[in-house]
């Protein structure tokens, strides 16, 4: 390890690496984005990267440094080899921007991580420094590629037909003369495959499960949070362990249960049996926020001449309405994502919710950019309240879930 | 003198809280014993009996009635069934009221009565596949279209007892013995096993590392948290589709891309061979729940005194050794609170790997067998004895997580 604690092995080292990294992010990108052949070379990116880290140690400065990227690799794409290598038949305006984005993303973050770096020999702190600040750049590009190409794809497939995908799978530009016609799939999921029902559907069953799972876990989490019982400790361990009962084992019995007394098939078999999966992971959540509030409020109701039902009524439950808040969102996930239960009980099309409803396209008859519109039905609502309401959402998750 | 002594026993006030607290909690218990603990004992009992798909819908009889005019002679005809092809229906009982203006011309069957306009028939027992009609003669007084509709409008009723196979007392071991048969067993669990912890593994790993990388405070850190937990959030329905799409052989975008970078020579079927489809939903539980062990590990690290830091970075401590000798130890307890409860959920997981590859190619885990056995073969014993053997698994680990949750309360 000490070999590499010089400035004139690690820059290098760090220059061939980044590099490395951008253009492939790069070439990803913009295959992604047009279709077209770009290619990440690893070796060429060492030929470029690391003379580059020199320079770098030398000069220090984001800006001076940039622009000198840039240009140099405009002038590998343009001399058509260099550490992102393109197909001949991209034009040079997409080339021109291969280059600036790589150029500015290779040079500027560069010069940051070498910032500190000594040219010659360097201690531990100076070292690792720069390797935490080129890990962490990695890690913010993985991250946001994992999470962002699947959607990218499942929104992109939605507005495309299968023909042109079939040709090129990387071909995601669409085409925006087309206008509403883009969103064809959509429209006849909506007009043919009774989409807008399967919506509805999956919006009321998810509320009433919200509605129902509260009624329950208020006053059930009260009690295990507040009152003194025998058997309380116990109680609240029993909640986790119901956790764990895989979903699985009790749909088999509940499928036959619901077979043999004309629940299958029904909304209201969805109903009942939504909100008992989802009442112990609300119970949990609530105990912990209700544990939190001071008891001596609703001690001082108490002698007010309040009983326990309106202490709750009046005290509790006001103080607990970013907590309410937070387990609504939660089950209302839970719910809107369910899919395994209404797979297994629902087969009438009519009765369909919207996941269930997804799973009806899966077939070779349907063209799959209808299967992704389904999908991106599905994801926006939830996508659109997560991001709206994301403060509420992950107090929620990191308060009692566990639920899987 | 007598002395002051503090209340023995539990008072009125306490015995009032604790009913109180049962009250409230009746509701709960009761749901969950109705759906929880009630589907429990019955998949035990379940796993003991040689049921199939088929077994449950109870054998019935069926009747049918008609009437007609055979060679100028009207009569009525009775048909019935057995719904069971091996199951014999004792005490069969046929009830019918005959419409106004019909008559009994002939005789009737020995096992039939008439006794004004109601007519009923009793059969002892009727075995497996019996499919019988009997003609009464009539005389049929009036319009005989309106009388044949007034007839054949009212259904004959049928009630009849048959043993239900999911009640009676019929038990075997054959379930047990055909989960445990051959070497699918230990495959099956063996999968399990790689795809659980590895899955586990992987989400904690990079719910680690996203956790380091948002640990600062900068400008779009909410929105990149948000971002990070799209795939926790969003249905597993919409992104297992997305990723069988994805990696489609013949028309994927990431087997497009790995063949124009030079990866790999020719598309690769990754859900749909071995061993690419077990890594490959492996893969998928990492992406798919990684964004839950960010989130508590980011609280974790959240809550830890900057303090510390500030001492080491007194002595002179490096990042690295800050990180492996200060975080390191402080988050231990919330990593194994959700190596633990990851573990369990991986291993309950069925939707999936269902969704991803149906359980095809090496990635048949004990839950896909579960729903393998109960409805692609049609023997819901044999699922209920795998889900037997996943509650047994699960109980054991829920001893271990019980074990780390006591010492490591505050998840």
């Amino acid at each position: 390890m000490t070999v590499l604690r010089r400035g004139y092995v690690a820059a290098p080292l760090i220059g061939w690496l980044w590099t490395f990294v951008i253009v492939t992010t790069v070439a990803v990108t913009m295959s992604f984005a047009t279709g077209e052949a770009y290619r990440p070379s690893i070796t060429l990116a060492a030929l470029f990267g690391a003379p580059l880290g020199l320079i770098v140690l030398a000069l220090k400065r984001p800006a001076p440094v940039a622009g000198l990227t840039v240009l140099a690799l405009g002038a590998t794409l343009f001399l058509g080899t260099g550490p992102l290598v393109t197909g001949a038949e991209v034009g040079v305006l997409p080339r021109a921007i291969a280059a600036l984005v790589a150029g500015t993303a290779i040079g500027w973050p560069l010069a940051r991580f070498l910032d500190d770096m000594p040219r010659g020999e360097m201690g531990r702190h100076a070292f690792e420094e720069a390797a935490i600040r080129f890990l962490t750049g990695t890690g913010y590009i993985f991250f946001c590629a994992i999470v962002l190409i699947p959607f990218y794809v499942m929104v992109m497939t939605s507005l495309k037909n299968q023909a042109e995908l079939m040709v090129n799978p990387l071909d995601f530009s669409i085409d925006l003369s087309r206008g509403w016609d883009l969103f064809s799939s959509y429209a006849e999921l909506l007009t043919q495959f009774n989409f807008g029902w399967y919506l509805w559907t999956s919006f009321y069953v998810s509320v009433l499960t919200v509605v129902i799972t509260l009624l329950f876990s208020v006053p059930g989490a009260y009690a295990v949070a507040r009152l003194r019982f025998q058997g309380r400790a116990a109680f609240s361990r029993s909640i986790l362990l119901i956790y764990m009962v895989p979903m699985i084992v009790l749909a088999l019995p509940i499928y036959i249960a619901f077979s043999m007394t004309g629940l299958r098939n029904t909304i209201l078999g969805i109903v009942l049996i939504y909100p008992v999966t989802t009442i112990p992971v609300a119970l949990y959540m609530l105990q912990g926020y209700f544990r939190g509030l001071p008891a001596e409020v609703e001690e001082a109701g108490l002698m007010d001449g309040l009983n326990r039902i309106q202490v709750i009524w009046k005290i509790t439950l006001p103080l607990s309405l970013p907590a309410l808040a937070s387990v609504a969102l939660y089950v209302f996930m839970i719910a809107w994502n369910e899919f395994l239960l209404a797979f297994m009980l629902l087969d009438d099309p009519s009765k369909f919710t919207l996941t269930r409803g997804i799973a009806s396209l899966n077939s070779s008859e349907i063209p799959r950019q209808h299967l992704m519109a389904g999908a991106v039905i599905a994801t926006v609502p939830i996508m659109v309240m997560f991001l709206w309401l994301e403060k509420f959402m992950t107090r929620g998750m990191t308060a009692g879930a566990v639920k899987g | 003198m007598t002395h002051a002594t503090p209340p023995k026993g539990r008072g009125a006030l306490a015995r009032r809280e604790a009913r109180l607290a049962w009250g409230l909690l009746f509701p709960t218990v009761a749901a969950v014993a109705l759906v929880i603990v009630l589907p429990l004992l019955a998949i035990f009992w379940i796993s003991f009996k040689p049921v199939g798909l088929a077994d449950l819908r109870p054998p019935a009889p069926i009747a049918r009635e008609a009437l007609r005019t055979r060679s100028d002679v009207p009569q009525i005809e009775y048909r019935i069934r057995n719904s069971s092809q091996d199951v014999p229906v004792r005490q069969v009982v046929l009830t019918d009221t005959w419409p106004e203006g019909m008559t009994l011309a002939g005789d009737l069957p020995g096992f039939c009565t008439l006794e004004g306009r109601a007519f009923a028939c009793r059969l002892d027992e009727i075995e497996g596949g019996y499919n019988e009609r009997f003609r009464i003669d009539v005389t049929l007084d009036g319009d005989p279209d309106a009388l044949e509709d007034a007839a054949e409008g009212s259904e004959p009723a049928i009630t009849g007892r048959a043993e239900n196979i999911l009640t009676n007392a019929e038990f075997t071991l054959e379930n047990f013995a055909r989960v445990f048969d051959g070497g699918a067993f230990w495959r099956t669990l063996g999968v399990t096993l790689f795809y659980t912890f590895f899955g586990t593994m992987g989400a904690l790993t990079l719910g680690l590392f996203a956790a380091m990388l948002l640990n600062r405070s900068f400008r779009g850190q909410g929105l990149l948290r948000g971002l990070f937990l799209f795939p926790y959030v969003a249905p597993i329905i919409a992104v297992a589709f997305t990723w069988v799409i994805l990696f489609d052989p013949f028309s994927g975008s990431a087997n497009a891309l790995l063949v124009q970078m030079g990866v790999v020579e020719a598309p690769i079927n990754f859900f749909g061979e071995r061993p690419w489809a077990l890594i490959m939903v492996t893969v998928f539980a990492m992406w798919g729940y990684f964004p839950l062990c960010f989130l508590f590990i980011l609280a974790r690290m959240q809550s830890i005194d900057t303090d510390m830091y500030e001492a080491a970075d007194m002595d002179g401590a490096s990042p690295f050794q800050k990180f492996w000798f200060l975080s390191m130890p402080m988050l231990l307890g919330i990593l194994s609170v959700l190596f633990l409860l990851r573990f369990i959920w991986t291993f309950n997981k069925f939707d999936d790997i269902f969704l991803l590859t149906g359980g095809n190619a090496g990635t048949r885990t004990l839950t896909v067998s579960v729903y393998e056995q109960a409805f692609a073969v049609s023997n819901i014993g044999a699922g209920a004895a795998v889900a037997v053997v996943i509650f047994v698994c699960l109980l054991i680990f829920s001893v271990l997580f019980f074990r780390f949750l006591s010492r490591e309360e505050g998840l």
